[in-house]
């Protein structure tokens, strides 16, 4: 458990930390440090394992079903670097404490470093690569906040915005890297991606994979070319920049690399991508450094130097090499928060960053300018300290490395160069800034030591720096023996951690760098004459740049293709659905299969003649709207006849009494509307709407005739076997909507309701004047209700009730059912509105449809419910026959409650939904509605 | 037979989808009926065509297939629903912009007219 515990702790203090703001910024500050302290104690007692190059795994399923656990895992590289996010994260939030003013947010900042170290920790200790994602895009958000903690600077937000576009877009590119590689191994798993390193190697997606994880980890890793973020994430409060932009978040990806090491190491791809990168990015990183006047400038581009070096380490492929980077990352880590914080201390103590004006400082702080001068000469690489062990490795390494001829050259000549780079803005960090005659006018003047406890965690890490540069076997050898051997998974080199490996050519190399560094910095102005040559770019301008133009572009193609324009958007998805449709269409070449055609019988194919032509005409006169919809309901009417033609008497039924409703509510609507079409289209559009259509209808065809044509087997052979013994009923299709497929019917009256509530809601408090006339001089006739059909009319009310009560009711066993016994009540209904108007019906009438709905619905559910009471399932249906007096012998199913529910729901609704529109218009108003002004 | 059916739903298809393209609410929402009745009538015929064998048991010796019915059934009704929704949005929006417009705006709207002028080429 203690795994997911050390991981959760930090959020959890991240919550907790702003609830002591109460107590003070040392309260806060102490409650921070809690979590890491737990934690800390957590970890010791695997130790044991790890050192014998165990693992310790926690793991508890999350989504087994895509491959997503949390799983937590402990190995040598793990503690490794959950050691420096610990450690250092302590280190740091003492140092916060100094640093930040009284005035500022503090409970925001530690809230946010808090999640961040619970996220980093998560990176470090995932079992499981996606759960690993989750947190490094966790890692990329807290950095964007505490980059732009000073949301009032516009440096500080431009600068955030950079590091999370260039991280969070290599934390997509690795998601798709992952993904792909969990496809190739079938799992997700940390141990099973390691030990799957050949079947991936081997496999055709292998240089995709690598490339895309690569991309994560170098954006993350601030790699050329992506390396422009960090410079300008340095806008963040110092403490951030000492921890997350030096010791730990840069690292993500240098661990990434580590982590994956067994799985996507040692081919000539993995070499050629890392090994150059860090090469580039090693010697850009020291020689722009160089130029930096201001400090936190200079470590910035230092530090990407040193990611390169690492990553340069990676990139050989050579086992000791890959020890060599570990080790430099501890160093790194070490050197580089110490230097951080000596620059955060002078800026706070001078009030500026610019090495042209801060001069000889020695005289006024000799304590932090020792301490200072120590991690710069670990990280110029002087003897006795850290970077002086990992620097030497590493000239070793870059002399073993076997490239082809004049190749072999490079690596070395690379290495000293930036050596003596390294060693120049060393000499600069410390000279400059400690010697070099008097201030020039600073803010805060004279400066002077810091608070003593602000010190504190930079004499730990040059402490440190110590301790290792002098007693490396025993200060950091069991560590990095341990991560050595969990990142080459298995055998470690023999390797020598020991100050002096005598005078070998690595020594020579070291000794190179100094002179030619310390020859470069006494001749510092002829180089920052020569570089003050080239015109300085400034990326953020870039940036913002690029950024506007993909928002431009991005803004202007959504404005062509989303242009508001309806009858645009309705022409496109016609075209894109015949675009789609066409090569399948195509592909299937015959379209009369193995059945072929049965015979014609002529009244077939007179009402068939009947249904087109009346199609073809309801689009021809469109612009006649009255006409249009007389011909649109002899369709609908033909329609009912072609079920009724194809043995489908209860959708002939239905599609009937459908029909009238459907046409009193076209009617009902075109009360309102002009009655006539304008012209406006202009001819070609015309054309090309008909050639859209006649393909749609051309596709149409072929896949109906195709489909017709083809021999074909049904599940429905169970629903006809089953009626009768299992339903009850022996009209199968009711039987199907009330009982086997219930639910679905349950769901599909529930949809009926809501459009009919949307209706009801959309036109609450909608008044609408119909037109006078029909636009063309005619007006319409002031008459009422004509008295032939509102004679006719009241009679017919009971006798349409008797039949739709016997339509239901024979339901189960003959044609009919609630949805048409429904649809002829409504039928009934609807004509005394047309026939005596909406306030002498409603009057009349008496009920509210809603609750007709509400009262439908909860038939339906309580029919279905009822099973449950006896522990069927929900919807199971019974029957059985009781005899009734006149009737004789009569079935009753609880099926027939279901039925009721589906009744009544859909005469709630068909009448809520006609009744809405009705009185929109204030002739017919109840209640006048208010009126639109 | 299947031909002529054919025939039936891809004239149901075209107009619909001619209507479907119109500029003003009314005919598109006759559109929409029509390409309903084609769905339906495609749906239906998923289940092949056949005469008198009805899915009503004791009825015929053979029974056509009764799950495409009960399907369509519940469409046609839910057809019914889509089509009032639709006219009662066209409804609403002619009460809010005095427009029947489909794109809610009357033509002679400059941002209208700009665009059909892009679409028409002129």
């Amino acid at each position: 458990m203690s795994l997911p515990l050390v991981v959760l702790l930090p959020f959890l203090g991240a919550i907790a930390a702003p609830l002591f703001a109460q107590g003070g910024r040392t309260a806060i500050a102490i409650a921070s440090s809690v979590p890491a302290l737990i934690a800390l104690a957590a970890l010791f007692p695997h130790w044991a394992t790890l050192a014998d190059g165990g693992v310790v795994l926690h793991s508890f399923e999350w989504l087994p079903a895509i491959g997503i656990s949390f799983s937590f895992r402990l190995d040598g590289l793990a503690l490794m670097f959950a050691l420096l996010i610990l450690i250092i994260g302590l280190l740091i939030i003492i140092y916060a404490h100094y640093y930040l003013k009284a005035s500022e947010n503090v409970r925001k900042f530690y809230s946010l470093l808090l999640c961040f170290k619970g996220s980093m920790l998560g990176i470090v200790l995932s079992g499981n690569l996606l759960l690993m994602l989750i947190f490094w895009e966790v890692t990329s958000l807290t950095s964007f906040l505490l980059i732009s903690y000073w949301t009032h600077k516009q440096d500080a937000r431009r600068g955030a915005r950079m590091a999370l576009a260039v991280t969070g877009g290599g934390g997509l590119a690795l998601l798709a890297g992952i993904l792909i590689i969990g496809n190739i191994v079938g799992s997700f798993e940390l141990d099973d991606v390691l030990a799957a390193g050949d079947l991936i190697k081997a496999h055709a997606m292998y240089p995709v994979a690598l490339v895309l994880v690569l991309l994560g980890a170098f954006t993350k890793s601030a790699q050329f070319p992506f390396h422009f973020w960090l410079p300008h994430a340095m806008q963040a409060p110092t403490p951030v920049s000492a921890y997350l932009h030096s010791a730990t978040m840069v690292k993500a990806g240098i661990f990434l690399m580590a982590r994956l090491y067994p799985a996507l190491a040692g081919t000539e791809l993995w070499f050629y991508l890392v090994s150059f990168t860090g090469m580039a990015t090693l010697l850009i990183g020291a020689y722009t450094a160089m130029f930096k006047h201001d400090l936190k400038g200079l470590l910035a581009h230092s530090t990407v130097s040193h990611l390169g070096l690492i990553t340069l380490l990676f990139g050989m492929g050579t086992k000791l090499a890959a020890v060599a980077a570990l080790f430099h990352v501890i160093n790194h880590a070490t050197f580089k928060a110490s230097l951080f914080m000596a620059a955060g201390i002078i800026d706070h103590e001078t009030g500026t960053r610019d090495m042209r004006r801060i001069n000889g400082l020695w005289r006024y702080m000799p304590h932090t300018a020792t301490l200072a001068m120590v991690a710069a000469s670990s990280m110029a690489g002087v003897p006795l300290l850290n970077g002086f062990l990992s620097k030497e490795m590493f000239f070793a390494e870059s002399l073993a490395l076997n490239l082809p001829g004049f190749w072999a050259w490079l690596p070395p000549i690379v290495a000293t160069l930036a050596g003596i780079f390294a060693v120049a803005y060393s000499a600069r960090f410390i000279h400059d800034v400690f010697f070099n005659g008097k201030p020039v006018n600073l803010p805060i003047y004279p400066p002077h030591e810091p608070p003593r406890y602000m010190k504190f965690p930079v004499e730990i890490l040059v402490f440190a720096c110590i301790m290792v540069g002098m007693f490396p076997a025993i200060s950091v050898g069991p560590l990095l023996f341990s991560a050595a051997q969990a990142t080459l998974g298995g055998a470690v080199p023999d390797y020598q951690l020991a100050v002096m490996h005598g005078i070998n050519l690595p020594l020579m190399m070291s000794v190179a760098a100094f002179v030619g560094g310390l020859l470069m910095y006494s001749q510092r102005q002829r180089f920052f004459d020569f570089h003050a040559r080239f015109k300085e770019i400034d990326e953020k301008a870039v940036f913002e740049a690029v950024l506007m133009r993909v928002e431009k572009f991005t803004h202007d193609l959504t404005a062509r293709i989303e242009n508001g324009s309806l009858q645009r958007y309705a022409m496109l998805m016609v075209v894109s659905v015949i675009a789609v449709s066409i090569v399948p269409i195509m592909d299937l070449g015959i379209f009369v299969g193995s059945e072929g055609l049965s015979p014609i019988d002529w009244p077939t194919a007179l009402g068939a003649g009947f249904l087109i032509v009346s199609a073809l005409a309801t689009a021809f006169v469109h612009r006649e709207r009255f006409t249009a919809l007389v011909l649109l309901s002899v369709v609908g009417l033909m329609v009912a006849l072609a079920f009724a033609r194809f043995s489908a008497p209860d959708l002939a039924m239905t599609q009937l009494s459908v029909e009238v409703v459907t046409m009193v509510l076209l009617m009902l609507a075109l009360y309102y509307m002009p009655s006539w079409t304008p012209v406006e289209t202009s001819k070609a559009r015309r054309v090309r709407d008909i050639v859209l259509a006649l393909l749609a209808g051309t596709g149409m065809t072929l896949v109906t005739l195709a489909m017709l044509t083809q021999p074909f087997t049904s599940i429905s052979e169970f629903f006809l076997e089953n009626s009768k013994p299992g339903g009850g009923g022996t009209n199968v299709v009711n039987v199907i909507l009330v009982d086997f497929r219930g639910f679905d019917t349950l769901g599909e009256i529930t949809v009926l309701a809501i459009a009919a509530m949307g209706i009801y809601a959309l036109l609450k408090n909608t008044a609408l004047t119909p037109p006078p006339g029909d636009g063309q001089g005619h007006t319409w006739t002031r008459d009422a209700y004509p008295l032939m059909l509102k004679q006719v009319a009241r009679p017919m009310l009971p006798m349409a009730l008797m039949v739709s009560a016997y339509i239901f009711l024979r339901g189960h066993n003959m044609p009919g059912g609630g949805f048409i016994a429904g649809l002829i009540t409504s039928v009934a209904l609807v004509l005394q509105y047309v026939a005596n108007g909406m306030i002498w019906t409603q009057d009349r009438v008496g009920i509210k449809y809603h609750n007709v709905i509400g009262l439908g619905l909860l038939f339906a559910t309580i029919a279905g419910a009822g099973s449950l009471a006896f522990s069927y399932p929900f919807l199971t249906s019974t029957f059985g026959y009781i005899t009734w007096p006149v009737v004789g012998k009569f079935e009753v199913a609880s099926a027939l409650i279901f039925d009721l529910g589906v009744y009544l729901a859909v005469i709630g609704a068909t009448l809520l939904i006609l009744v809405s529109i009705g009185r929109m218009s204030p002739h017919s108003a109840i209640k006048s509605p208010r009126r639109k002004s | 037979m299947e031909l002529l059916f054919a025939l039936v739903i891809g004239t149901l298809t075209a107009s619909g989808v001619y209507l479907l393209l119109r500029a003003r609410t009314f005919p598109v929402v006759m559109g929409l009926t029509l390409l309903s009745y084609g769905v339906n009538l495609f749906l239906f015929a998923s289940g092949r065509l056949s005469t008198a064998q009805q899915p009503i048991l004791g009825t015929a010796e053979n029974y056509s297939d009764p799950l495409p019915q009960a399907l369509v059934l519940t469409a046609i009704v839910i057809g019914f629903a889509m089509t009032a929704f639709v006219v009662v949005l066209s409804l609403r929006n002619l009460a809010d912009n005095e427009d029947d417009h489909v794109d809610g705006c009357p033509p002679a709207h400059p941002a209208n007219s700009k665009q059909e002028q892009e679409e028409t080429g002129k």
